[in-house]
């Protein structure tokens, strides 16, 4: 924990779905807004500074929009922050806003994370060729697939891990109102029967391409008032994309991240200290290789985790019980969105999605070719 | 609040075109050599890094990625970047400092701004609804804010010409320079007109650079730097996007920054004024009489997007360490026509 202390005490989301086309991209974040200042019970005069994040100004279209929509988010007049680190920038944009309280410079920030995927093509936008890098030509999945096989012959998993993850994530977010999926019917076997995308992901296996926007309050002990999540750790590692040696499975960016994140929470036995954890799981197999990079098992264990129903709701670790990225990503606002489920788990704020007791949970997002990588613990107890 | 100080800047030659990729890699490895040698630090030695740049100018998604590999490979690092100048990334810089958590960041931005056209790229951050479809250039939204400050009496086309005219003989002692030389206001005004009412000479050039600063905590500044430049205040602030719902002629957002940043008075000042009108402005609205504006010929002599505003604090905190002034004033704009402003404020101690 470095410096003062913070908390989030209101959060807020749209309900995610594949194209709004009844609001502008400021009207998106408005209504994101509108409900986190609700949820916290603060006002515009009461916030001290703007901070957003998004992922590349291309998917939109609009160079810095942060600009022009400075208006729709209250910052006129106001310090106005834009964070951008690729898909853990929604991550970033939690930790950059929580660094503006912890240092003392303001006591109530509003941090914003969006996507509009429907105003442009991020296909397109992701796929320009660049100079000195092999182009893939087929979208994060097509980038990915090779590590997911990678991991499943390493670990040894079974075929089926992937399917339970996409199951179980599917479901989770039939519970939850915001969740631009909603499959409450959804079984292993029918994820296994939906067509093969790039081998071996299905297409059942992988993220919708969604628009939404989440935002979250953070205050200071003083405007914390009571029952908050308390921000007991944060930190961010980058590794570059390419180099000899880099193991992209397992990077260690996200290892070194994760053991600066429970040194500074005081947690020594994660599985058991944390009670639940929203990990960035745009493809199904990442649950596992993250429970692996999070240190929450051993190297190779992670899907006997997922195998056992440990990661379910009502598990000993309950990953994602929002339904995750798999289930809602508005790309740039994906990141925020673990965080502040994680902040609303612990705040008992997470309605048919609750996870009884959850006092400690874990905010994980990670972004460009699993080399950012942006966490955050809450918690109920208030630390000493 | 702790005492953080900038101890170390470096920035490459402001030029109108590189030959290197759009990701800074080839201009940032020099820098970084540069700032961290003359520091005596090795890459392992900063605690967090933080850079500003643009997809935008870079015309690809992910551009600060790449950007990375002139850090290099391992031990990962913990970074963070802002799609803004790196004046920002310094002001996330100083307040990552503020939380206790680091004591030693390293600040950079890059822009490759020859790989497009840059008046038309800068069209892309307007309303996309509303503004941007008419596609007012970056040069022609300038023109509609010096034409109102002309009709209002606020500043001259000859006050203009002079601004270039003191910038361009200053850069004749910055070797990182683009534009220098010995101007007579009266030539530049028999010029034509690029976008009513301004002439070249009112418009920053076309740049490509990078530069980096150092920021370092009480105590580490101490052992860093016979004459650190102690950042007394940092403030930023926005106005409104809406150019017809603000006046163009003034600045709220730069007076409330500097006021948030406890602006009193300094013996120099690198103001970020990409068009001569625009540094009349700020002066007006500080209130800098008698203040030595932009001695390093500022900006209207080499434009480096992205890391402009960076240099700025760079340039200003080198005036303190070299013991030319005792308190600075640093500025930087984003965003059409001065929309968002940050104030730096140092001073010397001895």
């Amino acid at each position: 924990m470095a410096g003062q202390l913070a908390a989030v005490i209101g959060t807020g989301q749209t309900d995610h779905t594949a194209k709004r086309l009844d609001v502008s991209m400021a009207g998106l974040c408005r209504e994101a807004i509108d409900r986190a200042l609700a949820d916290a019970n603060v006002d515009w005069p009461d916030i001290d500074a703007v901070v957003l994040g998004k992922a590349p100004d291309m998917f939109e279209g609009v160079m810095m929009p942060e600009l022009f929509l400075a208006d729709a988010l209250g910052a006129v007049g106001k310090p106005l922050l834009r964070v951008h680190t690729a898909g853990s920038v929604g991550g970033s944009t939690g930790n950059v806003a929580a660094s503006l309280v912890q240092s003392g410079v303001h006591r109530r920030v509003l941090a914003v994370a969006f996507e509009k995927q429907s105003e442009s093509n991020a296909m397109w936008a992701l796929s320009i060729p660049t100079p000195f890098t092999m182009p893939v030509h087929a979208g994060a999945g097509g980038y990915f697939a090779p590590h997911v096989r990678s991991y499943i012959r390493r670990s040894n998993a079974p075929e089926h891990i992937g399917a339970m993850v996409a199951a179980k994530d599917r479901r989770n977010g039939a519970l939850n109102p915001h969740a631009h999926l909603k499959q409450p019917d959804i079984t292993v076997e029918s994820v296994r029967a939906s067509k093969m995308l790039w081998d071996p992901i299905r297409y059942d296996e992988t993220c919708p391409s969604s628009d939404g926007a989440c935002a979250i309050v953070i205050a200071d002990e003083k405007s914390a008032g009571a029952n908050p999540a308390w921000i007991t750790a944060t930190a961010l590692r980058t590794e570059p994309t390419t180099f000899a040696g880099r193991d992209q499975v397992n990077p260690r960016a996200g290892r070194d991240a994760a053991a600066a994140l429970w040194r500074q929470a005081g947690i020594d036995d994660p599985l058991n200290q944390v009670d639940a954890a929203e990990i960035y799981v745009p493809f199904s197999w990442f649950e596992p290789m993250w429970l692996e990079n999070l240190g929450f098992t051993a190297i190779g264990e992670g899907w006997k985790l997922t195998e056992a129903g440990e990661t379910e709701i009502g598990g000993l670790l309950p990953v994602n019980p929002s339904g995750g990225v798999l289930s809602s990503n508005p790309i740039g606002a994906s990141g925020l969105i673990r965080f502040a489920e994680a902040a609303m788990q612990v705040m008992g704020r997470a309605g048919a999605h609750q996870v009884s007791d959850a006092r400690v949970a874990l905010g994980h997002a990670y972004g460009g070719g699993s080399q950012y990588f942006a966490m955050w613990i809450v918690s109920a107890n208030k630390p000493s | 609040m702790r005492d953080v100080a900038v101890v170390g800047f470096a920035q490459a030659p402001a030029v109108r075109e590189t030959h290197g990729t759009t990701n800074g890699v080839e201009m940032l490895v020099p820098v970084f050599h540069e700032v961290l040698g003359n520091l005596g630090l090795a890459k392992s030695d900063i605690e967090f890094w933080c850079s500003g740049s643009s997809d935008y100018i870079a015309g690809r998604a992910f551009s600060f990625i790449a950007a990375v590999d002139a850090i290099g490979a391992f031990p990962p690092i913990n970074e963070s970047h802002v799609e803004a100048d790196a004046a920002w990334a310094c002001y996330e810089a100083w307040v990552k400092i503020q939380t206790g958590e680091v004591d030693l960041a390293l600040v950079y931005g890059f822009g490759k701004s020859s790989a497009g056209k840059l008046r038309r790229v800068m069209t892309m951050q307007l309303d996309p609804y509303t503004v941007g479809p008419l596609w007012p250039d970056s040069v022609s939204v300038a023109g509609l804010q010096a034409r109102a400050g002309l009709d209002q009496g606020k500043w001259t086309e000859q006050q203009m010409a002079d601004v270039a005219v003191r910038s361009r003989a200053d850069a004749k002692s910055n070797p990182r320079a683009q534009l220098k030389g010995d101007y007579s206001a009266e030539d530049l005004l028999a010029e034509p007109y690029l976008a009513d009412p301004l002439r070249k000479h009112d418009c920053a050039p076309i740049t490509d650079g990078a530069a980096a600063v150092v920021l370092a905590a009480s105590d580490r500044a101490r052992e860093l730097s016979e004459r650190p430049a102690w950042i007394t205040g940092i403030a930023h602030r926005v106005d409104s996007a809406n150019l017809g719902g603000r006046d163009l002629t003034t600045s709220p957002s730069t007076v409330g920054a500097a006021r948030d940043a406890g602006f009193d008075k300094v013996d120099v000042a690198e103001l970020h004024a990409p068009f001569t009108h625009q540094e009349l402005l700020l002066r007006q609205e500080l209130g800098l009489n008698g203040t030595r504006i932009n001695p390093s010929g500022g900006v209207l002599c080499g434009n480096p997007m992205f890391s402009a505003g960076l240099i700025r604090i760079g340039e200003a905190a080198r005036q303190i360490s070299s013991g030319q002034a005792d308190r600075a004033l640093a500025h930087a704009t984003s965003g059409p026509a001065l929309q968002h402003n940050l104030v730096c404020l140092m001073e010397g101690r001895d």
